[in-house]
């Protein structure tokens, strides 16, 4: 009787010190850095994620140049959500982040947008047209206007717009020089067009896939977030179907 | 309705970096204004820098230097203090080497506005440097000091090139209004920015209303005593 006691008090200790243990991993902070352009996603799924876990997610917004620039100096992110391949494959190659992490967790799509419901038609014949000016972002440092001057060239329309642009900075900036009508029309992200899987007002060419080369979106775990378990279940849950599903009525397309 | 630690953040970082600057240009433009060295003209102009670059860019710079395999960055590892990027001492010095321009002459201007003579006269009287600073020169330079603290603090509150590069949006650390702002504007969230940025016109101007008319206040009761 005694021993049985005896054990029965052991199992119980050892059980405590268990759930202890299961309490401690529950309550990880996980630092995320994420493009400005996936800010508003990921803090819908971080929110699931968080209900799921219990694990509590941090969240930074900036462009990928800067937070790449903040990373090489020490920024104490742990999880890079980027706008491109080009960066998190750099910090890849500068030892800076896991090699095997890397992945594209979302596919931007491009849209010629206007707030005016009239302006776009569903087959881009505007671009045909004389036009005062169109908005794009920069395609030297963002993904989507790399792809809007691709998409001009395939057209053979470049050359006659290229005196008619006005750059933004990044895709944001765009879409607020489109959104205030200070610009007739430009290229922009279909997901910032969207609003509950809805066109949010105005008119929309959605660009076709074949006139770009796709907009890829990696995610990469750090260095700093090495032995981090949560950091890692958390690139793991943004590959679960579930999410795949909530990333695409974001507007983003998944391959 | 905007998270309250963002509210704090702000004005515990505008508070801090205008007191810390208030200690340092202090000295610096008191020097500045009595100084005959050859000196004065490239200290004057070194300091009036921060002025020319673009936030960003300093902000970059600033970065680089008290990054991790930057000059200041490897001292203050080796002296203990630690990282200084990313968190709220990082911000607060990024503020006040960006700030230290707008403190600095605003006081320089009304120390030299004195001009030799009080000071001259109190010398004659035997008070020591000490004195004539404290006793002459700083009460007739106080509406100075005055414009100094309200430039530095609202230069502070509407900070964000400098704080987003340095700071890296980490919330409850570095992120400020300016910084939410911004986030409100990439989550396309337009409503919620319209708030904050209008409630942060508001709070400042009801904060320097009310600071004007405490200025102007003791100015007519320093006429009454007079």
């Amino acid at each position: 009787m005694k021993k049985l006691l005896s054990n029965l008090c052991v199992s119980w200790v050892l059980l405590v010190v268990a759930t202890l243990k299961v309490t401690s991993l529950q309550a990880a902070e996980i630092k995320v850095a994420v493009a400005a352009n996936f800010y508003k996603p990921v803090l819908t799924l971080v929110e699931h994620y968080q209900k799921e876990t219990g694990h509590h997610v941090q969240v930074s917004a900036g462009s990928t140049g800067k937070l790449y620039a903040q990373i090489k100096n020490g920024a104490p992110f742990e999880v890079f959500l980027a706008a491109d391949q080009q960066r998190p494959s750099l910090l890849v190659e500068e030892g800076l982040a896991e090699p095997e992490s890397q992945f594209t967790y979302a596919l931007g799509s491009l849209v010629l947008w206007s707030n005016n419901p009239e302006l776009v038609d569903g087959k881009g014949e505007i671009l045909k047209e004389e036009l005062t000016h169109i908005a794009i972002c920069n395609p030297k440092t963002a993904p989507y206007g790399a792809a809007a001057v691709s998409a001009m060239k395939n057209l053979g329309v470049y050359n006659k717009l290229e005196p008619k642009f006005v750059e933004g900075q990044s895709v944001g900036q765009t879409y607020q020089q489109i959104s205030s009508g200070a610009v007739d029309l430009g290229f922009v992200a279909l997901s910032q067009v969207l609003v509950d899987k809805q066109l949010n007002g105005g008119s929309l060419w959605l660009v076709p896939n074949e006139l770009y080369s796709p907009i890829k979106q990696d995610a990469v775990l750090l260095k700093q977030g090495s032995n981090n378990a949560a950091a890692k279940q958390f690139l793991a849950y943004l590959q679960t179907e579930q999410s795949k599903q909530l990333i695409k009525d974001f507007g983003y397309d998944l391959k | 309705m905007p998270d309250i630690t963002v509210v704090y953040l702000t004005l515990k970082l505008a508070s801090v970096v205008t007191l810390v600057l208030l200690i340092i240009a202090t000295p610096l433009a008191w020097w500045m204004s009595q100084t005959q060295s050859p000196l004065k003209s490239l200290i004057g102009a070194m300091f009036a820098l921060p002025l020319v670059l673009p936030p960003t860019v300093l902000g970059f710079y600033l970065l680089l230097l008290l990054g991790p395999n930057g000059p200041l960055g490897s001292l203050s590892e080796q002296l203990g203090v630690g990282r200084l990027p990313f968190t709220f001492t990082g911000i607060v010095i990024a503020c006040v080497v960006h700030t230290l321009p707008f403190v600095v002459q605003p006081m320089q201007n009304a120390f030299e506005a004195i001009g030799k003579r009080p000071l001259e006269v109190a010398m004659t009287l035997r008070a020591s440097p000490w004195r004539v600073f404290w006793k002459v020169a700083f009460p007739l330079a106080r509406p100075g000091f005055f414009a100094a603290a309200i430039l530095g603090f609202c230069h502070t509150i509407g900070e964000f090139g400098v704080v987003l590069m340095i700071g890296g949006n980490i919330p409850g650390e570095t992120r400020v209004m300016s910084i939410e702002i911004y986030n409100h504007v990439e989550a396309l969230e337009y409503g919620q920015a319209h708030w904050l940025a209008g409630g942060m016109l508001v709070f400042s101007f009801v904060a320097l209303l009310i600071i004007y008319s405490l200025n102007d206040f003791t100015k007519q009761r320093l006429k009454l005593c007079a």
